[in-house]
C-alpha cells in the first residue's frame, strides 16, 4: 500500500471558508481546466450579447418571473437541453475511455475523475435532463389540453422551475468547485457515508437532489391540482386526453415518491453531517435500509419518465392515424395498473443481496406483470394505425421506431426480472443497455417526437423536415451501434462502472459502440441545426392555422402560440377528441363578447427564493456555518415577506383579448 | 364511442360564453392536501426507520431506560390542547370574530411554545448523559422522528404568527380565511403524527 | 416522406437479426457458455425466456412494419375506418396475449428461483451427476476487501489474495462479506454473483465441471480502486488441486493472523497474488461480525446484548474511537470522527457460530422441478432457519 492511492482526502475545515481553499479548484486536471475556460468564454459572450442587446430587463419581465405555464414549460425544455448536452459530454467522455484502456493503458481519465463522470452522467441524466423534459412538455401541454388558462398555482410553478434549475446549477457548480461523488448515482452507503467518501462530491449530490426535489413535488402536486380542478366543462375523467391521464398518474407518482427520496437523502445527510447512524456499518446502522428506501422511489421514478411519453405516442398516433385511439378505456386502466404495480417491484434492483427465492421470486413476478398492461398499450397503439391513414411525418417516425426499439428493451427488462437469469447480469453492460434501450427508445424518442409534433404550437412555425430526418437517422441507427454492442459485452460478463480492462477481445465492441455515440453525437447536431434552420427560416415554415396537423385534442383549437390567457372563452366539451368533435360540428370561433380575464401577476419571489436556496445549498456543501445560518434566515424571510403579498392577480381587458382574438381572426382569414 | 352524424344545423355552444372565473384560491385546500400527504409519506419513512432500527440500541441504552413517560403525557397534552384552541379560532373565523380568532391562535401558539420547551427540555437530558444521536442507531432513529416532527411544529409556530400579523393588517378576508384553513389541517396534522409517535416510540417503547 | 418508408422499414427489420448475429457465433459469450453447471442453468433459462418472449414480441413488431406500410396516407386502396375504436374481442386478445406469456414465464420463474437460490447446496454437478449424500462441498470462505479480494480455505488452512483455485466437480459453498462497503462477487463462468457486504454474510453454492482458467472480479462499484478488484479461478482436476494446496502451503508468505489481516484490510490496488497460512478458524466470523480489532464488540454479541433490551444507561460510555488508521487511506482522518467509533466489547472470547448448520441437499430427482417442497411445509423448516441468517432485503 502506498499513500498514492489516497483518492482526495477530505480537506480541513476553516471558520469562515469551511472545507473551501483553493485547492478546491481543479487546476490539476487539463479536461476540467480547458472546459472552464470555454465555458467561461461561452458565458461572457452569451452575458456580453444579452447586455448589447438589451434583453436583460426583457428576460427578466417576460421569462424569469413569468407564471405563464407556457413560458415556463419552454424554460424547463430549456433547462433540459442544456443539461442534456452535459450529459451527453459525460457519455462520449466514458466511451472513449473504455475504448481506450486496454492492454495496460490507463485511458486519459483517472479513477478520481471517471468515477465522477459515471455518477454525473446519470444524475444529470434522470434529475436534470429528463425530469425538466418532461415537466416542461407537461406544463406546457396539460393545461392547454384540458382548456384551462393556467395551472392551479402559478407562482408555484415559477418557482418549481427555479428550484430545478438551482439544484442543476449546484450540480454544475461541482464541475468546477470542488468535485463530484463518485458513488454511481444511487450513491449506496456505505460508500456515499462520511467514512469512506469524506469530500464533498456526495454532498453536492445530495444538495443538488435536495432543492431540485422540492421543486419537482411541488411542480407534481401542481399539475395533479390542476388536472383535478381546471378541466373544461364536459371534460369527465374518462373525456381527458390520454396525454392528460398519464400526465396526471405521472405526477401521483412524483408526489408519492419523491418525498421518499427527500426522507432517504436527508438521513443520509444526517449520517454524514451530525454522524448519525442510520446507514453506517457500526453502531447498529443498516446500509440495507438505504438501498431498499431508494428504489422504492427509484423505481416508481422510471414509470414518472416513461407514463407521460406512453401519452406522447397515443397522441401522436392517433393524430397521424387520422383515427380515433384504439381502445381508449383499456389505455387508461393500462396506465393506473402500471401506476400501481411500479410500488410493488422494487426489490428486483437487488436480487443479488441475498433475499430469499420466494421474495425474490414474488418481485421477478411482479415485475413481469408490468408487461401486461404495457403489452397491450403497444397493441393499442398498433390497433390505432390498423385501418387509418398514416401519414410519416416526423413525430410518426419517432413513434414508429418507439415502438420497434421499446419491445426489444422491454423484452430484455423482462429476462432480467427473472432472478437467475439477473444473477449473472445484474450490474453487467447488459443492464446498461437495457435501461438505456427503454430510457432511450421510450423517453427520448418519446421527447423528440413531442417536440416535433407540439413545436408549432409553442412557436407558430414546424421544424424543418429534412434536418429532422438526418437527426432521426443518426438518432436510430446510432441507438442501435452504440447499445447492441453493451449487450453482448454483458454476455460476455463484463461489468458496469469499469475503467481499465484486461481481455482485448472486448475492445472492438467498444469501439463499435464508441462509433455509435459518435453517431448519435451527428443526431444532436443534426437536432440544433434543426432548430436554428427552423428559427431562421421561420416566415417560410410559419403555420396560421393553429392546428397544423389536423390535431384532435383541445390545445389544436387556439392560436400557436396561443396567447397568455390560452383561450378567450372556455371551449365546452362533448366528446373524447374534443376538438376533432368540434371541427366536425363546425366549428366556429366566437367573435364578440369578449370579458376581462383574470390572470395571475408576474413575481421575481421564486427566482430570488430559489437564489439563496442556492447558495445554502452551496454553504452546506462546503460547511460554511454562517452562511448557512444566513441564508436559511433568508429563505425563511424571503417565503414570509412573499406571503405579505396579496395581490398577485390581474385583469386581461376585455379590449385587450379583443384586439388579440380580432387580430387572430385576420391571420386565419389570410390562411384560409 | 361511436360515431355519431352529425347535422350542419345541429346548434351547439362550441364555448363557455358566459364565464365566470374561478374564485381564487379555490383549489388551495385540495393543494395543500395533497402536499400534506407528500409530508405524510416522509413520516411514514421515518417511523418505517425507527421500525427497523428501533431495536439496535447498539449495547446501549433502550427505550425504557430513556423515556420519561410522564413527562412524555404532559408534552402530549399540550399538543392535544393546542389542537382543541385551534379549533375555537376556526369557531371564532366561521362566526367573523377577528379578535377571537386572535386571541384563540395565541393560546395554540402558546401551547405550541410549550409543547417544544418540553421536547427541548428531554432532548437536552438526553443529550447530556450521552444518549446522543450518534450512540445509536435507535438513538439516530429517535431524534429524527421526533426532532423532524418538532421542526414541523416550529414551523407551524412561525407560520401561526405571521398569519396573526396579517389577520391584523388585513382582517377576515377570504385570503386570510383560506391561510387559517391550511394552518389549521395542518396543525391537526401534527397532531395525528403526534400521537403515532406517542404510541409507536413512546408508549411501545416503554412496554417492549 | 413516404418516399424513405421502405428504407426506414428495411433498416428496422434487420436490427433484430443484427442482434442475433454474434448470439450464434457463439465467441466468449461467457454467461451463454460458462464452465459451471449453475451458471450454464442460468444461461439457459436467459435463452428459454428470450425465445418465450419473442413469440410475442416478432409478432408485434411485424404487426407494426406490416401496418406502418399497409395503412400509409399514400395507399388509398386500404380500408379506412377514422371512428372504429373499439372491439372487445380483440381487446380481449391483446390482454390475453401478454397474460399467457407471463404466465408461462411466471411458472419458469418461480421454480427457477428455487432451484438456482443461490444459498441451496448443490445436488448435482452436471446433468445426471448427482452428489453423493456423504459428499461435504468445498468451504471457501470469501472477503471484499478494499480493493481486491480474500480467499480463505478453513479446510486447507490457508488463505490467499486475488487467486481462487478450486477442483473441478466438486461442489462449492462460499460464505461471503466485505469488510467496508458493498461489492458484488462475480466469477461469470461458474455461478451467478451475489454481493458482499459489511457485517452481513452471503452464501453461494456453484460447481466447475470444466477445467481451465477464469476470471472473477467485483460486480458492483466500490470506490476509486474498483476496476482492478479482479482475480484468476483456477479451475483444477483434484489431483492438481491438492497440489496447488501443498504449494500454497510451502509458499505462504506467514500466518494470517488478526494484525495481518487488519494490515491487508487496507486500501490497496492492483494487489499480486499473495498467499497466507490460515490458522485462525474464526477469522471469517470476526469479520463478518465485524470485531477483527482486538477489544470491539462483535455484532452477534451486540445483538444478542440489544435482544435483551440494551446494556441500560451504563452502556452509553461504552464507546472507544478507532485508534488504527483502517480509514485513513480513504482520507476520511478528521471529517469522520463520528464514524470512527466502535462499542468495546465485554468479555474476551466470544462464541462464534462457524459451524451453523446447512440445509441438506435435495435430491437431483427434484432438480426437474416436480415435487419441489412447497414453502411453509414441515419440510422446508431447516432451509427457513437458514434463512434467518440472511440480511434484511
Amino acid at each position: 500500500m502506498s499513500d498514492t492511492i489516497i483518492p482526495h482526502p477530505a480537506p480541513p475545515t476553516h471558520p469562515i471558508l469551511g472545507k473551501l481553499s483553493m485547492d478546491a479548484i481543479p487546476l490539476h486536471e487539463p479536461i476540467l481546466v480547458a472546459t472552464f475556460i470555454a465555458v467561461a468564454i461561452g458565458g461572457i459572450a452569451v452575458l456580453g450579447l444579452l447586455t448589447k442587446y438589451r434583453l436583460w430587463g426583457y428576460l427578466w419581465k417576460e421569462w424569469f418571473t413569468t407564471v405563464d405555464h407556457k413560458r415556463i414549460g419552454i424554460m424547463y425544455m430549456v433547462l433540459g437541453l442544456i443539461m442534456f448536452l452535459r450529459g451527453f459530454a459525460d457519455a462520449i467522455m466514458m466511451r472513449l475511455q473504455q475504448v481506450m484502456a486496454f492492454g495496460g493503458s490507463e485511458g486519459y481519465l483517472n479513477a478520481h475523475h471517471y468515477d465522477q463522470v459515471f455518477t454525473a452522467h446519470g444524475v444529470i441524466m434522470i434529475f436534470f435532463v429528463a425530469m425538466p423534459f418532461i415537466t416542461g412538455l407537461m406544463n406546457y401541454i396539460v393545461p392547454l389540453q384540458i382548456g384551462a388558462r393556467d395551472v392551479s398555482f402559478p407562482f408555484l410553478n415559477n418557482f418549481s422551475f427555479w428550484m430545478t434549475s438551482a439544484g442543476a446549477a449546484l450540480t454544475m457548480i461541482s464541475l468546477f468547485v470542488g468535485e463530484y461523488a463518485q458513488t454511481g448515482w444511487l450513491a449506496y452507503p456505505p460508500l456515499s457515508g462520511i467514512a469512506y467518501s469524506p469530500n464533498v462530491g456526495v454532498d453536492y449530490y445530495i444538495w443538488g437532489l435536495q432543492i431540485a426535489g422540492v421543486g419537482t413535488t411541488l411542480s407534481g402536486i401542481n399539475l395533479i391540482v390542476t388536472i383535478l380542478k381546471l378541466r373544461a366543462p364536459g371534460m369527465g375523467l374518462m373525456k381527458m386526453p390520454v396525454f392528460t391521464w398519464t400526465s396526471l398518474c405521472s405526477n401521483i407518482l412524483i408526489v408519492a415518491s419523491f418525498p421518499i427520496l427527500t426522507a432517504t437523502l436527508a438521513l443520509l445527510s444526517l449520517d454524514r453531517y451530525a454522524g448519525t447512524n442510520f446507514f453506517t456499518n457500526d453502531l447498529g446502522g443498516s446500509p440495507m435500509m438505504y438501498v431498499n428506501l431508494i428504489w422504492i422511489w427509484g423505481h416508481p421514478e422510471v414509470y414518472i419518465l416513461i407514463l407521460p411519453l406512453f401519452g406522447v405516442f397515443s397522441e401522436v398516433t392517433s393524430t397521424f392515424s387520422g383515427k380515433r385511439l384504439f381502445g381508449y378505456t383499456s389505455m387508461v386502466y393500462a396506465t393506473v395498473c402500471i401506476t400501481i404495480l411500479s410500488y410493488i417491484v422494487w426489490l428486483h434492483h437487488f436480487f443479488t443481496m441475498g433475499s430469499g427465492a420466494s421474495v425474490n421470486s414474488f418481485f421477478g413476478i411482479t415485475t413481469m406483470v408490468i408487461s401486461i398492461p404495457t403489452g397491450a398499450k403497444l397493441f393499442n397503439w398498433l390497433f390505432t394505425m390498423y385501418r387509418g391513414r398514416i401519414r410519416f411525418e416526423l413525430p410518426m417516425m419517432w413513434t414508429i421506431a418507439f415502438m420497434l426499439t421499446f419491445v426489444i428493451g422491454g423484452m430484455t427488462g423482462v429476462l432480467l426480472a427473472v432472478p437467475p437469469a439477473d444473477f449473472v447480469l445484474h450490474n453487467s453492460l447488459f443492464l446498461i443497455a437495457h435501461f438505456h434501450n427503454v430510457i432511450i427508445g421510450g423517453v427520448l424518442f418519446g421527447l423528440f417526437a413531442a417536440i416535433n409534433y407540439w413545436w408549432p404550437k409553442a412557436f407558430g412555425f414546424k421544424l424543418d423536415v429534412f434536418w429532422g430526418k438526418v437527426s432521426f437517422w443518426c438518432w436510430v441507427v446510432g441507438f442501435w451501434v452504440a447499445f447492441m454492442p453493451l449487450y453482448i459485452l454483458g454476455l460476455m460478463g463484463v461489468t458496469r462502472r469499469m475503467r481499465v480492462f484486461d481481455d482485448p477481445s472486448l475492445q472492438i465492441w467498444f469501439a463499435i459502440a464508441g462509433v455509435g455515440a459518435l453517431i448519435i453525437a451527428a443526431g444532436i447536431g443534426a437536432m440544433l441545426v434543426q432548430f436554428a434552420v427552423s428559427i431562421w427560416r421561420r416566415k417560410e415554415l410559419a403555420e396560421e392555422s393553429g392546428d397544423p396537423w389536423d390535431g384532435r385534442t383541445l390545445e389544436w383549437a387556439t392560436s400557436s402560440p396561443p396567447p397568455d390567457y390560452n383561450f378567450a372563452f372556455t371551449p365546452v366539451i362533448r366528446d373524447l377528441d374534443a376538438w376533432h368533435d368540434m371541427k366536425r360540428r363546425g366549428h366556429q370561433r366566437p367573435l364578440g363578447g369578449y370579458r376581462d380575464i383574470h390572470m395571475p401577476s408576474n413575481t421575481g419571489a421564486g427566482i430570488i427564493l430559489s437564489g439563496i436556496c442556492l447558495v445554502l445549498g452551496f454553504a452546506l456543501v462546503w460547511h460554511i456555518w454562517w452562511l448557512v445560518a444566513l441564508s436559511f434566515a433568508a429563505v425563511v424571510a424571503g417565503a414570509i415577506i412573499h406571503t405579505f403579498n396579496y395581490k398577485r392577480d390581474f385583469d386581461i381587458p376585455a379590449a385587450t383579448v379583443a384586439a388579440v382574438e380580432e387580430a387572430r381572426t385576420r391571420q386565419l382569414a389570410a390562411g384560409a | 364511442m361511436s360515431a355519431k352524424t352529425i347535422t350542419a344545423d345541429e346548434r351547439v355552444a362550441f364555448y363557455d360564453l358566459d364565464e365566470h372565473a374561478h374564485p381564487e384560491g379555490h383549489s388551495t385546500m385540495l393543494g395543500f392536501w395533497i402536499y400534506l400527504m407528500s409530508d405524510c409519506l416522509i413520516f411514514a419513512i421515518l417511523f418505517a426507520c425507527y421500525a427497523v432500527l428501533g431495536g439496535s440500541y447498539a449495547a446501549g441504552p433502550a427505550p425504557k431506560d430513556l423515556f420519561d413517560l410522564k413527562l412524555i403525557a404532559l408534552n402530549t397534552a399540550m399538543l392535544l390542547f393546542s389542537s382543541i384552541t385551534y379549533g375555537f379560532a376556526v369557531l371564532q373565523m366561521q362566526q367573523g370574530r377577528v379578535k377571537g380568532v386572535q386571541l384563540w391562535l395565541a393560546i395554540t401558539g402558546l401551547f405550541g411554545l410549550a409543547f417544544l420547551g418540553i421536547e427541548l427540555y428531554e432532548f437536552h437530558h438526553l443529550i447530556e448523559i450521552g444518549a446522543t444521536p450518534q450512540r445509536s442507531a435507535f438513538l439516530s432513529a429517535f431524534f429524527t422522528l421526533v426532532g423532524t416532527h418538532g421542526l414541523h411544529v416550529t414551523f407551524g409556530i412561525i407560520w401561526l404568527v405571521t398569519l396573526m400579523v396579517q389577520l391584523s393588517k388585513h382582517g377576515l378576508i377570504a385570503a386570510n380565511k383560506r391561510r387559517v384553513m391550511c394552518l389549521s389541517m395542518f396543525w391537526h396534522f401534527l397532531d395525528v403524527v403526534w400521537i403515532g409517535v406517542f404510541t409507536f416510540v413512546y408508549l411501545m417503547g416503554v412496554l417492549r | 416522406m413516404p418516399s424513405n418508408l421502405p428504407r426506414f422499414l428495411a433498416r428496422l427489420r434487420l436490427l433484430p437479426l443484427l442482434a442475433a448475429l454474434p448470439l450464434l457465433s457463439g465467441c466468449g459469450l461467457v454467461v451463454l457458455d460458462p464452465a459451471g453447471d449453475v451458471a450454464r442453468q442460468q444461461g439457459d433459462l436467459i435463452v428459454l425466456s428470450t425465445v418465450l418472449m419473442l413469440l410475442i414480441i416478432v409478432p408485434v413488431m411485424v404487426l407494426t412494419i406490416f401496418f406502418a406500410w399497409k395503412y400509409r396516407a399514400s395507399n388509398r386502396d386500404a380500408t379506412y375506418k377514422p371512428d372504429w375504436d373499439h372491439s372487445t374481442q380483440l381487446e380481449l386478445v391483446i390482454w390475453s396475449a401478454p397474460l399467457l406469456i407471463i404466465i408461462c414465464l411466471g411458472a419458469v420463474t418461480w421454480v427457477a428461483t428455487h432451484l438456482l437460490d443461490p444459498y441451496r447446496p448443490l445436488a448435482r454437478t452436471g446433468p445426471g451427476q448427482r452428489v453423493a449424500a456423504e459428499a461435504r462441498p468445498l468451504d471457501v470462505q470469501v472477503v471484499a476487501l478494499d480493493w481486491k479480494w480474500l480467499f480463505i480455505y478453513p479446510e486447507q488452512r490457508l488463505a490467499t489474495v486475488n487467486e481462487l483455485a478450486l477442483p473441478v466437480n466438486r461442489p462449492v459453498r462460499f460464505r461471503i462479506s466485505s469488510s467496508s462497503v458493498m461489492n458484488s462477487f462475480y466469477v461469470p463462468a461458474l455461478a451467478g454473483q451475489i454481493y458482499a457486504m459489511p457485517g452481513m454474510e452471503t452464501k453461494l453454492h456453484g460447481v466447475f465441471d470444466k477445467t481451465g482458467d477464469y476470471e472473477g472480479f467485483s460486480a458492483n462499484y466500490s470506490g476509486w480502486g474498483f476496476s482492478n478488484m479482479r482475480f484468476a479461478v483456477k479451475s483444477l482436476p483434484a489431483g492438481e488441486f491438492d497440489k496447488w494446496v501443498a504449494e500454497t502451503k510451502a509458499s505462504a508468505e506467514g500466518d494470517l493472523s488478526r494484525n495481518a489481516y487488519l494490515d491487508l484490510e487496507k486500501p490497496s490496488h492492483k494487489e499480486p497474488v499473495r498467499r497466507f497460512a490460515a490458522t485462525d478458524p474464526q477469522l471469517f466470523d470476526a469479520i463478518v461480525n465485524m470485531c477483527v480489532e482486538p477489544g470491539k464488540m462483535c455484532m452477534h454479541d451486540m445483538m444478542s446484548v440489544d435482544a435483551a433490551g440494551g446494556a441500560g444507561i451504563a452502556g452509553i460510555g461504552n464507546v472507544r474511537q478507532v485508534t488504527y488508521d483502517k480509514f485513513a487511506a480513504r482520507g476520511t482522518a478528521e471529517a469522520a470522527r463520528w464514524s470512527m467509533r466502535y462499542v468495546a466489547a465485554y468479555c474476551s472470547a466470544p462464541v462464534m457460530s462457524g459451524d451453523r448448520p446447512e440445509p441438506a441437499p435435495v435430491s437431483p430427482g427434484k432438480l426437474k422441478g416436480e415435487g419441489l417442497p412447497v414453502p411453509n411445509k414441515p419440510a422446508r423448516t431447516a432451509v427457513n432457519a437458514s434463512s434467518a441468517t440472511r440480511p434484511l432485503s
